[in-house]
C-alpha cells in the first residue's frame, strides 16, 4: 500500500462521499482514485473557498465531505472556515497535500508552509500529521469521528516526506 | 422596484424547495416577509451563497433556490464556472442585482457596466431569465425548466427597514437539516 492508496482507503473507511478538490502533484493518484469511485462524488472547483462553500451544502444535504486540497488554499479559505463552518458548526475532512515543509525545492512555497500550523490553530481546527501510510490509515477515520462528533472542520497535514 | 418586493413575490410562491438566502439585508428581508424551515439564512461567508446551494443541489433530489446578488456573485464568479460543469438540474439561481453593495452602504459594483446575464450565457447556462419587476415576473415558468437556471432580477438600490434575524446559526441548521429529512 503506497501513501495515496493508503490516504484513499481511509477515506473510504471513514465513510466520506463527497469530495471537492484543487490540485497538487502530490494528490494527483487520489484525485484519480477518487474520480473513478461510483461511490464518490468528485468536483472539482476553480479555488479553495468555494469548495468549502460546496462542502458545506453537501453535508446539510446528508452527504460527509472531504476537501482535497495544497495547504496554500488554506490561505484562501480562512473566513469560509471561521464565518461557515465553525459559525453554524459544520464538519469537513481537509486533506492537505503540506508543502514547504522538510525536502521542498520551491522557495515560494516555504511561506505558507510556515504558516499553515499557525493558521490552524487559529482558526482552533484540529489537525493531524500522519508520517507514514499506516499512521493515514489509522489517524484519518479518527478524525472524521472528531470532525462529526463536534462538528468541526480537522486537518490532516501530509509533508512532503510522507509521499 | 425594492429588492423586498421581489423577495416578497418570489417567497410567496414557493412551497417546499428549499432556498439558501445571501448574507445581510437579504436575509433579513427574507426573514422578514416570510420565514420558514425551508430557509438557510447564511449569516457569513461572503460571496459564497451559490457554492452553498450548488453542494446542496448535488446531494439531493429537491429544487434548490439560491438568492444571490451582484456583488456576491462578482466575488465568487468561478461558482458559475463550477455550477454550469456540474450541470445540476434541480438548482435556481436568482441574482438580485442592485448594481451595488447594498449591506455595506450601497457602494456601486462593476455589476452597472458589466451584464451578468451575459456573462453567464458566455459561461455556458441555457436557461436564463431576466426581470425587471414582479409583474414581468413568471415564476412557475421557471420553476417547470430544467436547471442550472440563472435568473438576473434588476432591483432598485436600498434595503428594507428590518430587524437582524433573532436565531441562532446552529437553529437555523438544525430546522433545515430536519426538514429535508422530513421531505425525504
Amino acid at each position: 500500500m503506497d501513501s495515496s492508496e493508503a490516504v484513499y482507503n481511509a477515506l473510504k473507511k471513514s465513510g466520506i462521499d463527497f469530495v471537492v478538490s484543487l490540485p497538487c502533484v502530490n494528490l494527483g493518484k487520489i484525485m484519480k482514485m477518487v474520480d473513478s469511485d461510483q461511490d464518490i462524488v468528485h468536483v472539482p472547483v476553480t479555488r479553495e473557498e468555494e469548495g468549502f462553500g460546496i462542502c458545506a451544502g453537501a453535508f446539510i444535504g446528508g452527504k460527509s465531505p472531504a476537501m482535497l486540497m495544497q495547504n496554500s488554499g488554506l490561505g484562501n479559505s480562512v473566513n469560509v472556515l471561521a464565518s461557515l463552518f465553525e459559525l453554524y458548526k459544520l464538519p469537513v475532512m481537509i486533506i492537505m497535500s503540506h508543502r514547504g515543509t522538510e525536502g521542498e525545492f520551491m522557495s515560494a512555497q516555504i511561506p505558507m508552509g510556515k504558516a499553515t500550523p499557525k493558521v490552524l490553530d487559529a482558526l482552533e481546527i484540529p489537525y493531524f500529521n500522519p508520517k507514514t501510510p499506516d499512521d493515514a490509515l489509522n489517524i484519518i477515520p479518527k478524525a472524521w469521528q472528531i470532525a462529526k462528533t463536534k462538528g468541526t472542520p480537522v486537518g490532516i497535514l501530509l509533508d512532503i516526506k510522507f509521499w | 422596484m425594492e429588492r423586498i418586493e421581489a423577495i416578497q413575490k418570489i417567497s410567496s410562491e414557493l412551497t417546499n424547495e428549499l432556498v439558501i438566502c445571501n448574507i445581510g439585508f437579504p436575509s433579513r428581508e427574507l426573514f422578514h416577509v416570510k420565514d420558514s424551515s425551508t430557509h438557510f439564512y447564511m449569516l457569513g461567508s461572503m460571496g459564497l451563497a451559490s457554492s452553498i446551494g450548488l453542494g446542496l443541489a448535488i446531494s439531493t433530489s429537491k429544487k434548490v433556490i439560491v438568492f444571490d446578488g451582484d456583488g456576491s456573485v462578482l466575488m465568487n464568479l468561478g461558482s458559475l464556472v463550477t455550477i454550469f460543469n456540474q450541470n445540476p438540474k434541480n438548482l435556481i439561481l436568482i441574482v438580485l442585482d442592485n448594481e451595488c453593495y447594498g449591506s455595506t452602504g450601497s457602494q456601486c459594483t462593476y455589476a452597472s457596466t458589466v451584464d451578468l446575464g451575459k456573462v453567464a450565457k458566455a459561461i455556458g447556462f441555457k436557461t436564463i431569465f431576466f426581470f425587471k419587476n414582479n409583474t414581468e415576473m413568471n415564476l412557475e415558468e421557471v420553476l417547470k425548466s430544467e436547471g442550472p437556471i440563472f435568473v438576473h432580477f434588476k432591483v432598485k438600490k436600498g434595503n428594507a427597514n428590518v430587524p437582524v434575524i433573532p436565531m441562532e446559526p446552529v437553529e437555523i441548521r438544525d430546522r433545515f437539516v430536519d426538514e429535508i429529512k422530513n421531505q425525504e
